[in-house]
């Protein structure tokens, strides 16, 4: 009896007597959520346990689980969770002690998805004791910073796919963002601890865990969301990107120059065709201000010179850049036009309320993504990690899937006792990215700091006990 | 044993005779003549509720300096020199206890009192600047010269951005924690490097202003505290009258609607919404009506306008079942949306009774894609307003009126024209609130004889 029997019963099945050759079916069958959790099922004769519960307790005790006195033995049990079952019945303020209460938690519930929240004042399973306002207040104390991107966000500028397909062609719009928010959070902000996530079907998320991020307050989030903001656009403006002044800030200068002009001009110009039609064109005309070098440009390319090898797209963009760019016109909120339309289509678009509530919820990093969509059965793909330095390597359409990773197990053979199942499948790879590149250094930190501060309080009380 | 380090204590302005702004740390051992106690109040709350109005008004910061100085001079003045400044504390002092009794009202004096530092802070003189800076004991270090060296062009490409005046050789700038200065960094208008924000001089408002409203906002909660255990009942016989009186008078012009003006029923809504929505609601009704939906932010400047029309929750719950059933059906509407109809209307959750969004917030609001709130006038484009104006009926003159002030940005007083036209009568108040427009609206269509209307 292996795992295909398990999950769709005996009569469902067209019993193939080599196993390794069955292809498992690539829809979303609650089933292979449970194996995923490590939830066992009827008459199997070895459990599998893929998502890792070791790794998640680690990295949301930021340390408080070891033996040091500085540990706050509260701390992971003040962290809220939420989960949504299947028939979308959501559970919120849900909080656990340890590892192998959450392990349980999660196992009894089969969660279709788990959200993150913050660390409350208390545990959140408990708040009604406490007050709203004054004293003893239960609110958050602790919490990522978080970033959340969505390709269809993008909609208005990407003609390839909409809604909540995404394809090798538009992705590069998320890789871009990798580049340009993560370079900022290193750079200009000092964070160290970034963790970038698939989010499991049209986007990423981006977890910031310093110590010092995690005690922003509202309002410095806001901020950093608002630093973030270029794109500011609604069916009612035409002009969405917005850059006076008469230099661009360095950050967007960079954001520039080493990221979105290419993505631009190497990537997107083609890969979206954006100068191939008359609709097209007028998109990008409607954003210069001056309605003559609007209508120099029209007449230009209305006169199409079919003879041309190039590419129409370089051809036109070419025509535009020199066209604004040569000084013979000269005009209010003309100076930045061509950085304007590079940015409309290139620049990152984060949701800002994600970012500027400390309650905010967020999916969980290896997650499995359960929707479908409405004519394409899309995979159940995993929430994985993605490496910001190679970022322009991830493929989303080659993100393990659940059905995948249980095929793997199957095919794999029989682990040892104790081994991670995990490692024997294509998660492997993304759970050891995570401990090295992400985890480990991140927890070293943390044990750093609570030593430091540790030792730091015993001198103030040593210093004041003396006297 | 350790010494331990204390801060220098450096001498302060005051003892220099430099004149400076208090930073009212402390409540003074003055004494005050009752009669001064109330006056002194009523003086500065005039102040205070000249900068509320001005802000509601959009008005600059370079016109709000000149207002700050205006009202200060018209009202805080002294016929003895060195009373002045014990005006100015005393003042500060009665109104902190006045605004310290009810959340509502610590967020508007926060803000106001943040306010009128924040200008006054402006009108002084650099070397006054600085000497409030270091009153607040900030451990900012200015930036030394051969650092200032290597950051040189981005400190200039910044300043440029923001079209400020370039930085010179023996500029000063300060190395600050990002956390410390929120609003410049969301304007981006600081240089930042590694987790530290350059801070120009001229911007060190922002700075101080956010420490003041920090100092400020605890304090607030302290004085609130020692009122309702000890002083309110010490006092009831000699303070407690003035001080609960005074608040009351004053609510701040900020249209806050508590009350319905009068019913509006499910019928007359599409009638109502015709003649009496500022452009603002009428633009999210008019895409409701279209498009079965609204997100998130539309739905909550709407719906919670709608309740201040008069709009009774189980209409409301109609209402939008109506609509939104057409695009996602009705269960999914009592499955995701009805909650937060409910939760308005503060019957879910923490059961707070939400006020509907005044101008200033909505200004405030910026729609992105899909996205119909925030204010037509401040975000519209120049054809769309034109077209809007049109369909509600404003005459050419009327609409060439209106883009001239929204040129110039003063969004309230472009709906104020807009409201002008279209009822054929002033509104010297001036709109500050969307269902402030409503009702005054209302008031002049009913006071109308019946007989004129088609």
């Amino acid at each position: 009896m292996v795992i295909e029997e398990a999950v769709n019963g005996r009569d469902d099945m067209l019993i193939d007597g080599q196993m390794g050759d069955q292809v498992l079916p690539s829809g979303f069958n609650p089933n292979f959520l449970k194996l995923y959790y490590g939830i066992p099922l009827l008459k199997l004769r070895f459990q599998s346990k893929l998502f890792p519960y070791g790794d998640i307790f680690r990295w949301m005790s930021y340390g408080n689980d070891g033996k040091h006195p500085a540990c706050d033995k509260s701390y992971f049990g003040r962290r809220e969770l939420s989960f949504t079952l299947e028939n979308d019945i959501y559970l919120r303020f849900l909080s656990f002690n340890s590892v192998s209460e959450l392990e349980k938690g999660i196992r009894e519930k089969c969660p279709f998805k788990i959200d993150i929240g913050p660390v409350y004042s208390v545990d959140p399973s408990k708040r009604h004791a406490y007050a709203q306002s004054g004293e003893n207040v239960f609110k958050p104390v602790e919490r990522e910073l978080i970033f959340d991107i969505d390709i269809t966000d993008y909609d208005d500028v990407r003609y390839c796919c909409s809604g909540a397909d995404v394809c090798l062609d538009c992705w590069p719009l998320m890789t871009a963002a990798i580049k340009v928010i993560n370079t900022a959070l290193r750079d200009d902000f000092g964070f160290r601890h970034i963790l970038w996530v698939y989010s499991g079907r049209r986007g990423v998320h981006c977890w910031v865990c310093d110590g010092k991020a995690r005690r922003l307050t509202n309002e410095q989030r806001a901020a950093i969301a608002d630093y973030f903001r270029v794109y500011k656009g609604s069916e009612n403006s035409k002009k969405k990107v917005s850059l006076t002044g008469h230099a661009l800030h360095p950050f967007l200068v960079r954001s520039y120059t080493e990221v979105l002009k290419d993505l631009f001009e190497q990537t997107l110009l083609s890969s979206q065709q954006i100068f191939s039609t008359e609709d097209k064109c007028e998109k990008v005309l409607e954003m210069i201000p001056d309605e003559s070098v609007a209508a120099e440009l029209r007449g230009r390319w209305q006169k199409r010179s079919s003879c041309s090898k190039d590419d129409i797209n370089a051809v036109r963009w070419e025509h535009l850049k020199h066209t604004l760019q040569s000084g013979r016109h000269k005009g209010q909120g003309l100076r930045r036009c061509v950085e304007e339309i590079v940015f409309s289509f290139s620049y990152p678009r984060l949701d800002m309320e994600v970012s500027k509530h400390m309650n905010h919820l967020l999916k969980a990093p290896f997650c499995v993504h359960p929707k479908t969509g409405k004519y394409t059965v899309h995979l159940s793909r995993v929430c994985v990690p993605i490496d910001p330095v190679h970022c322009h390597e991830f493929d989303p359409t080659t993100v393990p899937t659940l059905s995948q990773l249980l095929q793997e197990l199957n095919s794999g053979g029989m682990g040892q006792e104790g081994d991670n199942d995990w490692d024997r499948t294509s998660l492997g790879e993304s759970v050891r990215f995570f401990r090295s590149s992400f985890l480990e250094p991140l927890l070293k930190s943390c044990k750093e700091e609570m030593e430091s501060a540790y030792n730091s309080k015993l001198q103030q009380s040593k210093n004041s006990m003396t006297w | 044993m350790e010494i331990v380090r204390r801060p220098q204590l450096k001498s302060t302005a005051i003892d220099r005779g430099v004149p400076t702004l208090p930073l009212y740390r402390s409540a003074p051992s003055l004494e005050v003549r009752l009669e001064d106690f109330e006056l002194y109040a009523i003086d500065r709350l005039r102040v205070l509720t000249g900068i509320s109005d001005g802000l509601s008004r959009g008005k600059r910061p370079e016109e709000m300096e000149k207002l700050v100085a205006e009202l200060w001079k018209a009202n805080m003045r002294h016929p003895q020199a060195s009373e002045v400044m014990n005006k100015d504390i005393i003042s500060h002092f009665v109104l902190r206890l006045v605004y310290c009794r009810t959340e509502d009202l610590r967020k508007w004096f926060l803000s106001m009192e943040t306010a009128l530092f924040r200008y006054r802070f402006r009108l002084q003189t650099a070397e006054a600047q600085r000497a409030v800076l270091a009153e607040f004991q900030l451990p900012y270090k200015a930036v030394t010269t051969s650092e200032f060296e290597v950051i040189k062009d981005k400190l200039t490409l910044v300043a440029r951005s923001i079209n400020q005046t370039l930085p010179t050789a023996d500029a000063i700038f300060y190395k600050v924690p990002f956390q410390e200065v929120p609003e410049l960094v969301a304007g981006r208008r600081v240089f930042l490097s590694d987790g530290y924000a350059y801070v120009a001089m001229n911007q060190v408002v922002s700075l101080v202003a956010t420490q003041f409203r920090s100092l400020l906002s605890k304090a607030l909660t302290l004085t609130n505290r020692k009122w309702m255990s000890t002083i309110r009942e010490q006092e009831k016989d000699r303070l407690t009258p003035i001080v609960e009186a005074l608040s009351t008078s004053y609510v701040g012009p900020d249209y806050s609607v508590g009350r319905e003006f009068g019913e509006v029923s499910l019928k007359d809504i599409d009638n109502v919404a015709k003649s009496s929505f500022p452009l603002c609601m009428r633009h999210l009704f008019d895409k409701l009506r279209e498009d079965h939906h609204l997100k998130h932010w539309g739905r909550m400047q709407l719906g919670l306008f709608l309740k201040g029309v008069g709009l009774k929750l189980d209409d409301a719950l109609a209402f939008w079942k109506a609509e939104f059933s057409q695009k996602v059906g009705a269960e999914r509407f009592d499955k995701e949306y009805a909650y937060s109809i409910r939760h308005n209307y503060g019957k879910e959750g923490k059961r707070v009774d939400y006020t509907p969004y005044s101008c200033q917030k909505i200004i405030s609001l910026t729609p992105s894609v899909g996205d119909h709130h925030g204010c037509p006038y401040r975000h519209f484009s120049e054809e769309n307003i034109r077209a809007a104006l049109c369909k509600m009926g404003v005459n050419s003159g009327g609409v060439e009126d209106v883009m001239d002030k929204v040129r110039h940005k003063h969004y309230q007083l472009a709906c104020t024209l807009t409201f002008e036209a279209i009822h054929g009568c002033p509104n010297d108040a001036g709109i500050n609130h969307p269902n402030q427009y409503f009702s005054d609206s209302q008031k002049i269509l009913k006071s109308k004889v019946p007989s004129t209307a088609e």
